[in-house]
């Protein structure tokens, strides 16, 4: 590729880019967020077209204006989200959009399917449906559907980020298997031990720039970090010890059932005490979500209580079955920064202004809005956090990812909560933004708030809380001391209970 | 190898408000020279004495201008009723059967009770009640099954149009006026019981401000009171919405019932104001139209009184173009949809633009 | 009771026809992801184009060539029915409006102006009816199979038909096959459950788009051909097509989006429609109403069964309704 170019309107996704793959190599794509490099990879798999430069293979120029110009060249990307039809079958899936000769055999297909699995150490039913499939059996749909076009280039977009640890290291084998074969591998990431894991050679990319590559013998976590983020950032986090902790939400025995009838968490309990920040540790998928919606009232509890201490009037009371409104009237301030931001935090088409409102709309009394209360706090979160909008009444949709978040968790924090619970607070925000969120988080806890921090990041869970408590396959499988434990032990805790658990 | 796209498709920053209006009068006219094109190539009248044509079949009677604001207030009200629901993104395509419901509601309380209740204000009462709890019901039963099993509510309410009209048809052969005519004929003409009051001695200038006042508050309901906020939330997404403590299941019911509950009101505005009868198109699919003009609005009730008064403007226009030139009364169907397809392919030119690959550099 | 059912069945099937038509037509529109509401329109569209083909062609020919008179009016057809629908996709696909208004549009315009140029014809007909009758071109398009009147019941039952209504079912049949055995029904259906999908897959999401939806109106406008020039034995008049658009629509959900399924249950609807006429209501006329009513409610029961059994597949398709842009994030 060369310099290549991509504007969205007046951002510079993509500044002249150069960059080089190799016939056999594993490449590895490192940036922070909103560096490019998605943007970069979406410009091979003909998802964009370069407003600028020249896409060469086998030294030809090629010109990849649509999806299927980049299969025909070889080029197959593996996107974050997973691009699957729901109500195919694996098949199905994997023979869309070809334009082979003569009848359409779903058996011939089937077989080839089986031959691929083999060659590289995947496992699959062609015959399952999609929406039967976990996480990362979907993942390997993807995969195969990219080796059944013949792809010689392939392209990760974060491939790990959903999978079990145990699942990471059969995807890097079977990258490995495909490196033999010849193929190159193009694996976009920000986690750097799996970089120099796996990877034969790193770019790097900063704010849209191609800042220059090394090989990953050469490289170590601490200069990766350097050419990453443009200067050396301290992984410390600053963590003071916790002030006269109380208990203030007491889990017992939770378990909850999905739609489906199937078990999402059973028997959990825990205690998260005030002035400290619990961290909630696991793979993706481990019951993270649920937890947190059951104790917010928004997932269904089959069993067991959530008992709450409130500080302001030395009460106790069970949480269990009651309705987000319900939990509001009682006097209970629990703040929620979910996962979803804009799917479930925030409504995209408001400013700030009414994203406020949705905590406090009901405050007043009578059926009218009052907005003056809500405009206040949006003008001092926009101010205090420094969300980048050209107005309150903004909507927040167009504001980019770490501005989003800001403006969430402003007003959660707004609401001088006693509770305060955190998904991914930081998942897709650059450096800055995150400690941004990660120095608000233990601001609270010192203002004697219990936090409770859902994460994916070890290091940061590591730093960041008082005490882990790790999740696996539904279960609590250990509660441990952060300022202690290592990586290893957190590691291991997050895999025991059941080991693989492919719930479906 | 498939040849380079000649142009790109680019989602514009958001456009000033004046340029988006622009952007939309600018469609209208189009419109309204393409309808002259066609009116011109199929009646020979020069453009000019068309839009007189036109001009003089909705203001130029008195009579011609009073029923302009009927069939303006009707249209308008229907809109309205809609709109809630469209602003929580319930694809509510069934206000005619709706408005038919509440119609027929009203019509058998006129029918059955005429000649025994006296007072023509308890009747009225009773014909409200009656005909918004059957438009009410008509819009809870789609909701009801939308908010708990996620029933498709486009589909839903299709069918339930014509299960009314059904109804309607079924009630209008029992109570046919004289047998065997399929009409029921002027209900109660010499009693005069049910009959909206006159206001100053004009027929329809009570609809007209029962309208006027429906509007205003719509505004206000949808723009500052609490419940339009939750419709918002709920329009944009469910799951914020549960997560900030609202009950999705019952702001859908609740909403679908008021705009159900509104749609059979005008039902009643209809049968008690001004046709005095009931027959199976007396909605006249103005249930769909409703649709349109609400979309067309941006669901701004303010702005609704503009793009209905362009269709009921369009409409007798065309009617009067019709008679005069001994067109069959469909042309105005025709004129209308040939606006409409105007300003619906309009918008795509406020949330979008389009810039043209620069040619050269990809060689 | 044999007797019945013999003079019954044809007159359903014959009722049914142009839902098969209308219902196929929209089927492949909606999995494409297009809800096409302007399909009444559509079907108005289809049948004033063959008429206004088989009016002029009758008019001013003193001699008609069969292969002529049948094949005018079937061009102009599925000419009308095209345009028509290309303009929805136009509106949709291109401009991306919303699906529902445009739909609305399209069958406010297209019922309008199947209306307006029907009733311009009659008045140039100088009828003393209001009505065109094109009994020349209907009988040539009515023309049946060999045998059908002398093989008794069998022959009344099966084979007293004009050929369209052989090939709407063999249309249905190999819409049915298209959609579920072939690599273009495959991307079809991709297409309208997810077209980020497809697209990614190098599916042209546009181009599956627009054919399947002028396609499927080009099919649902041959519904509206057979209702004049077979079953109406050419008989136009105002507005007398009625809301068998919707009801082909009806029978897209009540047959779960599977055209094979359609063949019959049109039939089945087409029957209900008209069973008021074999039904003995004595003086109780308001009964047929209530009659033609069952479609409907029946449609509106399937509706509400399929969703309490939340089975995937049985679901409309994901992205019906909902406009595609790629660029868009």
């Amino acid at each position: 590729m060369e310099g290549i170019t991509k504007r969205f309107g007046s951002v510079v996704a993509n500044n002249a880019i150069h960059l080089e793959l190799h016939e056999g190599e594993i490449l590895s794509l490192l940036g922070e967020n909103g560096s490019g490099k998605t943007t970069l990879m979406n410009m091979l798999s003909g998802i964009y077209y370069p407003d600028e430069g020249q896409i060469y293979i086998h030294d030809k120029p090629v010109t990849i204006s649509s999806p299927k110009d980049a299969f025909d060249n070889g080029i197959g990307m593996i996107h974050q989200h997973f691009k699957l039809v729901d109500v195919f079958t694996a098949t199905e899936n994997i023979i869309l959009g070809l334009n082979e000769d003569g009848k359409m055999n779903l058996k011939e297909a089937g077989k080839r399917i089986k031959e691929i699995s083999q060659k590289y150490g995947f496992e699959i039913d062609p015959d399952q449906k999609i929406y039967n499939m976990s996480v990362s059996q979907k993942q390997t749909v993807e995969i195969v559907k990219v080796l059944y076009r013949g792809a010689d280039i392939l392209i990760l977009d974060e491939p790990t980020a959903v999978l079990t640890p145990q699942e990471t290291d059969r995807l890097f084998a079977v990258m490995r298997n495909m490196q033999k074969d010849g193929k190159s591998l193009i694996i976009i990431t920000h986690k750097l031990h799996e970089v120099l894991e796996v990877s034969d050679r790193v770019a790097i990319l900063r704010k849209g720039e191609y800042i220059g590559d090394v090989l990953t013998k050469n490289a170590d976590q601490q200069s990766l970090t350097d050419m990453m983020v443009g200067r050396a950032v301290s992984l410390n986090i600053d963590r003071p010890l916790p002030v006269d902790p109380k208990p203030r939400l007491e889990v017992k025995d939770l378990t909850v059932h999905d739609e489906l009838g199937v078990k999402r968490l059973k028997d959990i309990s825990f205690t998260a005490y005030s002035g400290e920040i619990l961290g909630i540790a696991g793979v993706a998928g481990s019951g993270q979500r649920e937890l947190l919606e059951a104790i917010s009232g928004l997932y269904p509890i089959a069993k067991g209580s959530i008992i709450y201490h409130n500080p302001k009037t030395n009460t106790t009371g069970n949480l269990a079955g009651k309705d987000p409104l319900e939990i509001q009237k009682a006097g209970i301030s629990m703040a929620f920064v979910p996962e979803d931001r804009l799917g479930m935090g925030l409504v995209g088409s408001m400013g700030m202004t009414g994203n406020m409102m949705l905590r406090s709309w009901r405050n007043n009394k009578g059926p009218f809005l009052d907005k003056k209360e809500p405009e206040r706090v949006a003008n001092e979160v926009w101010k205090e956090l420094e969300v980048v909008t050209p107005s309150v009444d903004f909507p927040v949709r167009r504001m980019s990812g770490g501005n989003v978040q800001k403006v969430l968790v402003g007003r959660e924090i707004a609401q001088d909560p006693a509770v305060l619970m955190t998904a991914y607070a930081v998942r897709g925000l650059d450096i800055n933004t995150s400690y941004t969120i990660y120095n608000l988080l233990t601001a609270e806890k010192m203002k004697g708030v219990a936090v409770i921090y859902v994460g994916e990041d070890l290091d940061v869970l590591l730093e960041l809380c008082d005490r882990l408590l790790v999740l696996c396959g539904g279960q609590v499988s250990g509660v441990v001391d952060a300022r202690t434990t290592d990586k290893r032990e957190v590691g291991m805790l997050m895999t025991r209970v059941g080991g693989n658990t492919n719930e479906k | 190898m498939k040849n380079k796209a000649m142009f790109h498709i680019v989602k514009r920053e958001a456009l000033p408000w004046y340029q988006a209006w622009l952007i939309r009068g600018a469609a209208i006219l189009l419109a309204l020279v393409a309808c002259s094109l066609v009116t011109v190539i199929v009646t020979g009248l020069n453009p000019l004495s068309l839009y007189k044509t036109m001009l003089y079949g909705t203001f130029g009677t008195n009579r011609k201008t009073w029923v302009l604001f009927q069939k303006l207030a009707i249209l308008l009200g229907i809109s309205l009723a809609v709109t809630p629901a469209f602003k929580m993104r319930f694809w509510n395509i069934g206000a005619e059967g709706q408005v038919m419901a509440g119609g027929l509601a009203c019509a058998a309380v006129m029918i059955t009770l005429g000649e025994t209740i006296k007072s023509n204000a308890v009747m009225l009462l009773l014909m409200l009640v009656v005909s918004v709890a059957a438009g009410a019901l008509w819009g809870f039963l789609p909701a009801f099954f939308k908010a708990h099993w996620n029933t498709n509510e486009t589909l839903f309410t299709l069918m339930m149009n014509y299960i009314a009209i059904q109804l309607a048809a079924y009630f209008i052969i029992i109570w046919e006026v004289p047998k065997g005519s399929g009409k029921i004929g002027m209900i109660n003409q010499s009693t005069r019981m049910g009959w909206l009051p006159y206001l100053g001695g004009k027929q329809y200038a009570i609809i007209i401000l029962i309208v006027a006042i429906l509007t205003i508050l719509l505004h206000i309901y949808l723009k500052y009171s609490k419940h339009g906020y939750e419709i918002a939330v709920v329009g944009e997404s469910e799951r914020t919405a549960r997560y900030a403590g609202i009950k999705v299941e019952w702001v859908i019911i609740r909403t679908m019932v008021l705009s159900g509950a509104l749609c059979g009101f005008m039902g009643m505005l209809l049968v008690g104001g001004t046709d005095h009868t009931l027959s199976t198109d007396i909605v006249g699919g103005r249930g769909f139209t409703a649709v349109m003009v609400s979309w067309l609005a941006k669901f701004n009730p303010i702005v609704m009184v503009l793009t209905s008064f362009l269709l009921v403007f369009m409409q007798l226009g065309a009617k009067e173009v019709a008679t005069n030139f001994y067109l069959n009364e469909s042309f105005s169907e025709i004129l209308t949809g040939i606006i409409l397809f105007f300003i619906i392919g309009c918008e795509f030119f406020i949330t979008y633009k389009i810039q043209f690959a620069k040619s050269g550099k990809e060689a | 009771m044999l007797n019945f059912l013999v003079t019954f069945i044809p007159r359903a099937i014959m009722q049914g026809i142009p839902l098969l038509y209308g219902s196929t037509g929209e089927i492949l529109t909606e999995k494409s992801g297009n809800l096409n509401l302007g399909i009444p329109g559509i079907m108005y569209m289809g049948a004033i184009s063959s008429v206004i083909g088989a009016f002029y062609y009758e008019t001013f020919r003193t001699s008609m060539n069969p292969i002529l008179a049948v094949l005018i009016p079937l061009v102009c057809c599925l000419l009308g029915s095209f345009l028509t629908g290309l303009l929805y996709c136009f509106l949709t696909v291109s401009l991306r409006a919303n699906q529902n208004v445009t739909g609305l549009a399209i069958t406010t315009f297209g019922v309008g102006f199947g209306n307006f140029f029907g009733g311009s014809l009659i008045k140039l007909s100088n009828a003393e009816v209001p009505a065109i009758v094109l009994g020349g071109t209907s009988g040539y398009i009515k023309t049946t199979l060999p045998f059908a009147n002398t093989t008794g019941w069998f022959g009344q039952v099966f084979l007293s038909y004009g050929f369209l209504a052989y090939l709407a079912i063999i249309i249905a049949l190999v819409a049915s096959y298209v959609l579920k055995r072939t690599r273009v029904g495959l991307h079809l259906r991709a297409v309208g459950e997810s077209p980020a999908t497809a697209d990614a897959a190098g599916i042209n999401v546009v181009k599956y788009k627009y054919v399947a939806t002028c396609v499927g109106s080009m099919i649902a406008g041959l519904g509206g051909l057979y209702y004049v020039l077979d079953y109406s034995n050419g008989i136009w008049s105002h507005n007398a097509f009625g809301d068998r658009g919707w009801l082909a629509i009806a029978l897209v959900i009540f047959t779960i989006w599977r055209p094979s399924v359609s063949i019959l249950a049109s039939i089945l609807f087409g029957g209900l429609y008209i069973l008021y006429l074999y039904i003995p209501t004595g003086t109780e006329m308001a009964i047929k109403e209530i009659y033609k009513m069952f479609p409907y409610v029946i449609t509106l029961l399937v509706l509400i069964i399929v969703s309490l059994r939340k089975k995937r597949e049985d679901q409309p398709p994901m992205s019906l309704g909902l406009p595609y842009f790629r660029e868009e994030r």
